[in-house]
């Protein structure tokens, strides 16, 4: 079976800056498809590529095996859900979505039907009639969400199409996206700089990072396993060590990662008899609700450790002793790393 | 720290101005930030002022004037209300210019969409930066210089020893152009004695009332929303079609209002370029004037204000602002 979407070593530059530089990648059909990074990494410039409404500088992109160069937006098996929703303000709610029948010449009461049920199927019953203006930021996504659908796409491409709701709607919107996709069995490719998002939702993950893929994988093997300190450091900000640091450490000398809530904070008084502890300043200390996160210096460098909610949290300017997992430690010795750093 | 520098028990308010001009402003700035009603008042009274007496009272003078009429014999205003002047309206001669005058409106207006529209969704979608300040430049600049001058400027363009002559002759395209002048009613001696004439000075003096808003109203379409229609299966023509066309439309009836209003009411591009055939805006003028029918120039001028009443009745019931 061919990937639903392949790049082979695809670019986009505009003049001279690189928003996509040497991307390869494979979206197999069926998944639901993360790309993940910081705002200017590429990845929203990726997405439009597999639209259609960018085309690559170099390289090629195959959809279903079959080169896409020369095959117009209009004329892609996918559909996109904009960031900005992008409705017709001219329109009301079911002309919307059925704005792609309508294009396919399909008669008025048969795609108003079809509208009507794909509005039954994003839960957004009976506001047909209704301007897209009068509408919530979450109404007017699942407008965008059902006027995709309704075309049946091969894959569907979303561009941070939660970013503009409040964290509750988006959470709901994220099981229910989440549920949608498993249904539907269609590819959904996902672009967010939301890591907890791509965590949270994906089945795979691209990391990106000025407009190259720095890492692509599972959410735990993105989380558990970086390949670079950039992933490290983006997806649930962990401690990013330098290779100077871990050496005196461990006597290795690469790039690691610590996530904080594996650092464990003893009481300086504690130390005593225990040789694999590690000692440290606290430098301050942030209530998140859930836990603490609590700022340390340890030979000279910030890091941060995150306490769940009940633990004694140490005074700012205290000496305390560090101890984690051998395990947690996690080392990159990769070339990719090392190019990064 | 400021408000307690100013005494426990002092005025809220900080950062008083010194100077007596200060104070002045500060209290009056103040007393209209205490009272919006009366901001609102000051604002809309001068306006409305001037819209509501000098404006639409001489308008509504000027119609008033149209229900009476003219003694015969005497040539005197007879100032019982009447419909007798509309009546004149209808004669033939009269209807013949408000038919010539409304045909060459409407044609003007349609030709500065069709040329208008391009140059404006070239500038909204594509210009940036040297570019839209050119077409800016581009568009405006005819409107720095005398309606008059460019009238004239056109007179000698399109005359017989003109350079538009001149250019068919290099072009070997005599041909074309006599057998253009040879048709009846458009044709004529010379360009500038012939209705195509006149309709050429009117296209090119009221084209940069069409563009502007039309790019105006295009420039408000986001991408996005051009990039959904082509994502939908849509393609360029079906976008154009169903999606920009509807959302310029408020800006394309804009541009039209102007170019409709000012051909249907001008009376110095026909008098200067064209024919001796008169246009409503050369009967006002002449009825007002020369004649001293005041009653009929009024009924004459109550024609375009109908015609444009009734054309934004139509687009408003079509849906064309839906959209704003």
């Amino acid at each position: 079976m061919n990937p639903a979407v392949e790049f082979r070593d695809v670019s986009r530059h505009f003049g001279t800056v690189r928003a996509v530089d040497g991307v390869d990648l494979a979206i197999e059909q069926g998944t639901f498809f993360a790309m993940l990074g910081p705002s200017g990494s590429g990845k929203t410039t990726c997405l439009r590529l597999i639209a259609g409404f960018e085309r690559a500088s170099a390289g090629e992109i195959l959809i279903f095996g079959q080169p896409s160069a020369r095959v117009p937006p209009y004329r892609r098996p996918v559909n996109t859900v904009f960031q900005d929703y992008a409705l017709f303000p001219h329109l009301n709610v079911r002309d919307n979505v059925a704005y792609g029948p309508m294009i396919a010449g399909t008669a008025k009461a048969a795609r108003h039907r079809m509208a009507d049920e794909a509005l039954e199927l994003v839960a957004l019953p009976g506001v047909g009639h209704r301007r897209p203006s009068e509408l919530s930021g979450g109404q007017r996504q699942r407008v965008a969400l059902a006027r995709a659908l309704i075309q049946k796409p091969r894959v569907l491409l979303l561009d941070e199409p939660l970013g503009a709701l409040d964290l509750k709607l988006r959470e709901q919107m994220q099981t229910e996206l989440k549920g949608l996709q498993q249904r539907l069995g269609i590819t959904f490719v996902f672009v967010t700089h939301d890591q907890g998002e791509a965590l949270s939702m994906a089945d795979r993950i691209a990391v990106f990072d000025a407009g190259r893929i720095r890492q692509v994988g599972t959410p735990e093997d993105v989380y558990d396993r970086p390949r670079t300190p950039f992933v490290a450091d983006f997806v649930g900000s962990s401690n990013v060590l330098p290779p100077e640091h871990v050496q005196r450490l461990i006597g290795k000398r690469c790039w690691a990662s610590l996530r904080p809530e594996a650092i464990r904070i003893a009481p300086d008084a504690t130390r005593q008899g225990r040789a694999d502890g590690h000692d440290a300043t606290v430098t301050g200390s942030a209530f998140l609700g859930n836990a603490v996160r609590v700022a340390l210096e340890l030979d000279g460098h910030p890091i941060n450790a995150l306490l769940p909610k009940g633990d004694a949290v140490p005074d700012t300017g205290s000496a305390v002793h560090l101890h984690w997992h051998d395990a947690a430690l996690h080392l990159m010795p990769d070339e990719a790393a090392a190019n990064e750093g | 720290m400021k408000a307690e520098a100013a005494g426990r028990d002092g005025p809220l308010s900080t950062r008083r101005p010194s100077g007596l001009p200060g104070r002045v402003l500060e209290r009056l700035s103040d007393g209209l930030w205490r009272s919006p009603r009366a901001l609102i008042l000051l604002l809309v009274v001068p306006p409305a002022l001037w819209l509501g007496i000098v404006y639409l009272g001489s308008l509504f003078a000027l119609l008033a004037q149209s229900f009476f009429s003219i003694d015969e014999f005497s040539g005197m205003i007879d100032r019982e209300l009447t419909l007798r002047t509309y009546a004149e309206l209808l004669r033939p001669a009269n209807l013949d210019i408000i038919v010539r005058t409304v045909t060459m409106a409407a044609s003007v207006t349609i030709a500065a969409a069709i040329i208008g529209f391009p140059v404006a969704f070239y500038a909204a979608r594509f210009a940036r930066g040297h570019w839209k300040a050119l077409f800016y430049l581009g568009v405006m600049l005819p409107l720095w210089s005398s309606y008059l001058v460019k009238v004239y400027a056109w007179k000698l363009i399109l005359a017989k020893e003109g350079i538009l002559n001149w250019l068919f002759e290099t072009l070997h395209l005599s041909w074309l152009l006599n057998a253009w002048l040879a048709l009846p009613g458009i044709g004529g001696h010379s360009l500038s004695v012939s209705w195509t004439g006149t309709f050429l000075v009117f296209l090119y003096v009221w084209l940069p009332f069409m563009i502007l808003p039309v790019q105006a109203a295009l420039e408000r379409i986001p991408a996005s929303v051009l990039e959904a229609s082509s994502d939908l299966g849509a393609h360029p023509w079906q976008t154009f079609r169903q999606v920009v066309l509807p959302l310029a439309l408020p800006g394309l009836i804009a541009g039209s209002i102007f170019t409709f209003s000012l051909t249907l009411g001008d009376y110095i591009v026909p008098q200067i370029v064209g024919t001796s055939a008169r246009m409503i805006g050369q009967a006002v003028y002449q009825f007002q004037g020369t004649a001293g029918n005041i009653p009929l120039a009024a009924a004459f001028a109550v024609v375009p204000i109908a015609i444009m009443g009734l054309y934004l009745w139509v687009a408003k019931r079509k849906g064309a602002f839906d959209a704003l």
